[in-house]
């Protein structure tokens, strides 16, 4: 017998994040790294803890060893607990066969017997690869308030970029009267966050039927939540106005981890209140070392910093040595960045060697003339750009790239 | 070899009087030290990376935040159900209230634990005794040179702390400690580092009580150099002794002055209670030099020679020189702190001016207000 659980989260991980090029070759999306120290999974997971919701389930598919690894048992963010904690839930054998999640409704509906051990009143569904800080308390209170049987979290968006999400209309009472998935004209800025919270006894039976409906793509915005609309179900918006942001471009990653920068942008990681947490490595503080130059920038543990860093992120381990230069740019754990060498405008990942006189992506205003061969260069995990070899703006590099003899 | 077979032993507590501005409210396992730890972490991050599986902390007095920091001993892996980390409190065999008056009393005190430890060896540390080296291979040497007591040893001139012995040698065989001759001059000085097989000190440590012993140094090694083979271990790496705030002030500076490298190796990993904070922040304009900034601080103004830990904050035009700060202090606009220590959540109020100098470094106690 499990205790109770009044409101378990299902957290969707197993995208592959296709857009996000070289660095989800051996990852998934959800376990990219972001902002010097974390995952973008660590902020779902953290709002899960910090809101009061200690039974997580963490459905993979893509990739999924190093996020199984990252996530271990969850002490990291407290979700090591008796009666719940965290579960990763791959797909598995069945006595009909073998199937893989075909769709995000059918990942839960792979897991039904899961969800029925807490017996849950309410079930967040959780989408694995958004960066935002939010109470998912307060939502559930919403949801109850509201009577409902599924509240979206719902975020307005600037016009001009309405057509890349599902949009919803709203009522005055906070009803859903319609929804318009990625229109090419859109009527509504209100998007959908992919967060969800279902009652679980009504989920529970849309999954059920969805399942039964062959022409089903199995999705929650294409297929299960329409049919909870056109059944009459109470379904309301929730409005967020906080930061959001899904990196689930290259220029997207890039950005939002420089947003991190910005004062202006509203994501303060430095908030007793809603720390997020994440796995830590054991490394000594940062070392800036004398001569150099440290401007703008986030700095993790473990760095030895020699040469100039402007407007960057560096993420742990990441050595810049005397006379190197990096100039908006990512740069992920254990990467060596050599003297002389130039990274700007790029993302390297992990492990990576910058040999001395190399030089990684290239500013817009050197591109001032063709922009559209502008943008941001990335390098990806493990390889070795040679002495001064050139990656030019909006190349990426999964292999060694050979020394350049003058 | 892997050292499961040895029951390391810390104290956390044993020279407490030697930094009495920073032990005021804490042990000596407990003092925040290097930006993100406290100096209990060197021996017991030592300990675990050579493979001891069971720690034992003794702890005297004010252990408050040494049980926080260890908490059930998971950040150094020693959360087990077979051996792991125990906290030692006070134990009253004497009749003094549990607070033991020398280390002949601690061990007395530590006399149940040790029989019900299935080790074979035991391995004392201070807290002190800032290090990082290899048990592993002390501990093999200890067992391949067949002899009763191994003691680590540095040269040096030794630290001004009661009881620390000096090993007179003969080759690596100690002849004689002495424990009273604090002239000031170079000599070889124990670490307190002590590896011996745990029948040994049982017996050793029942023989002394017998006869009121008062002196580990004096009346278990110097009584016994003729009767039991004892030896000396010869460190060269880093290894500092804090005898005093000075001491801890030029350790700091030290580490700052590049020194850090050979404390911290990649392969020796010093593990402490992790805090998520974030990575720390450099805002425009802000200058910072041959200093160690943990995660968590922002940085807007200058920081030079200086070592700052977790969520420390430099305001706009602060300028931060030749100084420690510790965890959650904040240095305000214009502001300037030289030659200095600020303990924990110290607030430096805008245009105020602190200098101490190198020699004489000036504290400022947790809490306050400047």
């Amino acid at each position: 017998m499990t205790k109770k659980t009044e409101c378990l989260a299902m957290l969707l991980a197993g995208g592959q994040g296709s857009r996000l090029g070289i660095l989800t070759k051996h990852i998934a999306k959800p376990a990219v790294p972001y902002g010097g120290k974390y995952r973008i999974i660590d902020f779902p997971l953290s709002n899960c803890i910090n809101s009061g919701i200690d039974c997580v389930g963490v459905l993979t598919q893509y990739q999924p060893l190093e996020l199984n690894d990252y996530i271990g048992n969850g002490a990291a963010w407290d979700l090591d607990r008796a009666g719940g904690g965290v579960h990763v839930l791959s797909p598995y054998q069945q006595i009909k066969g073998t199937e893989w999640y075909k769709g995000t409704a059918n990942a839960i509906y792979q897991n039904i017997h899961f969800i029925d051990r807490y017996n849950p009143e309410y079930v967040a569904v959780l989408s694995g690869d958004h960066i935002y800080k939010m109470d998912y308390a307060k939502m559930l209170t919403y949801h109850k308030e509201k009577d409902a049987a599924c509240t979206i979290a719902m975020l307005e968006v600037p016009w001009e970029e309405a057509s890349r999400f599902g949009l919803m209309f709203v009522n005055d009472d906070g009803s859903i009267s319609e929804f318009e998935e990625k229109p090419k004209n859109p009527r509504s800025n209100k998007a959908s966050m992919g967060v969800y919270i279902f009652t679980w006894k009504k989920l529970r039976q849309y999954l059920i039927d969805d399942e039964n409906n062959p022409n089903s793509g199995n999705d929650f915005g294409h297929d299960v939540i329409p049919a909870m609309h056109a059944a009459g179900e109470r379904l309301f918006a929730y409005r967020f106005d906080g930061y959001w942001k899904d990196v689930g471009t290259i220029d997207s990653l890039w950005e939002a981890n420089l947003d991190l920068l910005n004062p202006k942008v509203d994501l303060d990681l430095s908030d007793d209140s809603w720390r997020i947490y994440s796995k830590t490595p054991a490394a000594p503080p940062h070392f800036i070392a004398e001569g150099a130059n440290v401007e703008n920038s986030m700095i993790s543990e473990g760095c030895y910093i020699g040469g100039e860093v402007d407007y960057s992120v560096l993420f742990s381990n990441v050595t810049v040595e005397p006379g190197a230069k990096v100039r908006y740019a990512i740069v992920m754990p254990g990467t060596v960045i050599k003297a002389g060498a130039v990274v700007e405008y790029a993302i390297v990942a992990e492990n990576t060697v910058i040999e001395e006189g190399a030089h990684v992506g290239n500013s817009p205003e050197e591109l001032k003339d063709r922009l559209d061969d502008w943008g941001i260069a990335v390098v990806g995990e493990n390889i070795t750009i040679g002495k001064n070899a050139a990656v030019a703006a909006k190349q990426m590099i999964d292999t060694d790239v050979q020394e350049v003899v003058s | 070899m892997r050292a499961s077979n040895v029951l390391g032993i810390i104290y956390s507590s044993i020279y407490d009087e030697a930094l009495p501005e920073l032990t005021h409210v804490r042990t000596m396992g407990s003092v925040p030290f290097a930006g993100r730890y406290r100096l209990i972490d060197f021996p017991l991050s030592g300990m675990v990376n050579c493979g001891i599986t069971a720690v034992g902390v003794n702890t005297k007095s004010n252990y408050r935040s040494l049980m926080d920091h260890l908490g059930s001993g998971k950040p150094w892996d020693l959360s087990r159900k077979h051996d792991g980390l125990t906290i030692l409190p006070p134990f009253d065999l004497a009749g003094n209230g549990g607070i033991y008056r020398n280390r002949i009393e601690a061990l007395q005190s530590m006399m149940n634990y040790f029989s019900f430890a299935n080790k074979e060896y035991v391995l004392f540390c201070d807290s002190n005794v800032v290090c990082n080296i290899d048990y592993e291979a002390f501990i093999d040497g200890h067992i391949k040179s067949g002899a009763d007591i191994t003691i680590a040893y540095k040269y040096g001139q030794k630290p001004k702390l009661q009881n620390l012995m000096t090993l007179i040698l003969d080759g690596d065989k100690v002849t004689k400690a002495l424990t009273n001759d604090n002239d000031g001059a170079e000599k070889n000085f124990s670490l307190n580092i002590v590896v011996m097989k745990k029948q040994l000190l049982e017996r050793l440590v029942s023989a002394a009580v017998a006869t009121g012993a008062d002196s580990f140094g004096r009346d278990i090694i110097n009584a016994h150099c003729d009767t039991l083979d004892i030896r000396g271990c010869k460190i060269d790496e880093f290894a500092f002794v804090i005898d005093s705030m000075q001491a801890y002030y030029d350790v700091s500076m030290k580490l700052v002055s590049g020194d850090y490298q050979k404390l911290f190796k990649r392969d020796l990993p010093i593990y402490t209670k992790v805090r998520d904070d974030m990575p720390a922040i450099y805002g425009i304009n802000s200058k910072a030099s041959n200093s160690l900034i943990a995660d968590g601080c922002i940085i807007k103004g200058t920081v030079e020679n200086s070592i700052l830990f977790r969520g420390v904050r430099v305001a706009e035009g602060a300028v931060v020189k030749n100084a420690v700060v510790m965890q959650d202090s904040l240095i305000s606009e214009g502001a300037s702190v030289n030659c200095a220590v600020l303990d924990k959540n110290v607030v430096i109020k805008p245009g105020k001016a602190l200098s101490g100098a190198d020699t004489c470094p000036l504290y400022v106690a947790k809490d306050s207000i400047v």
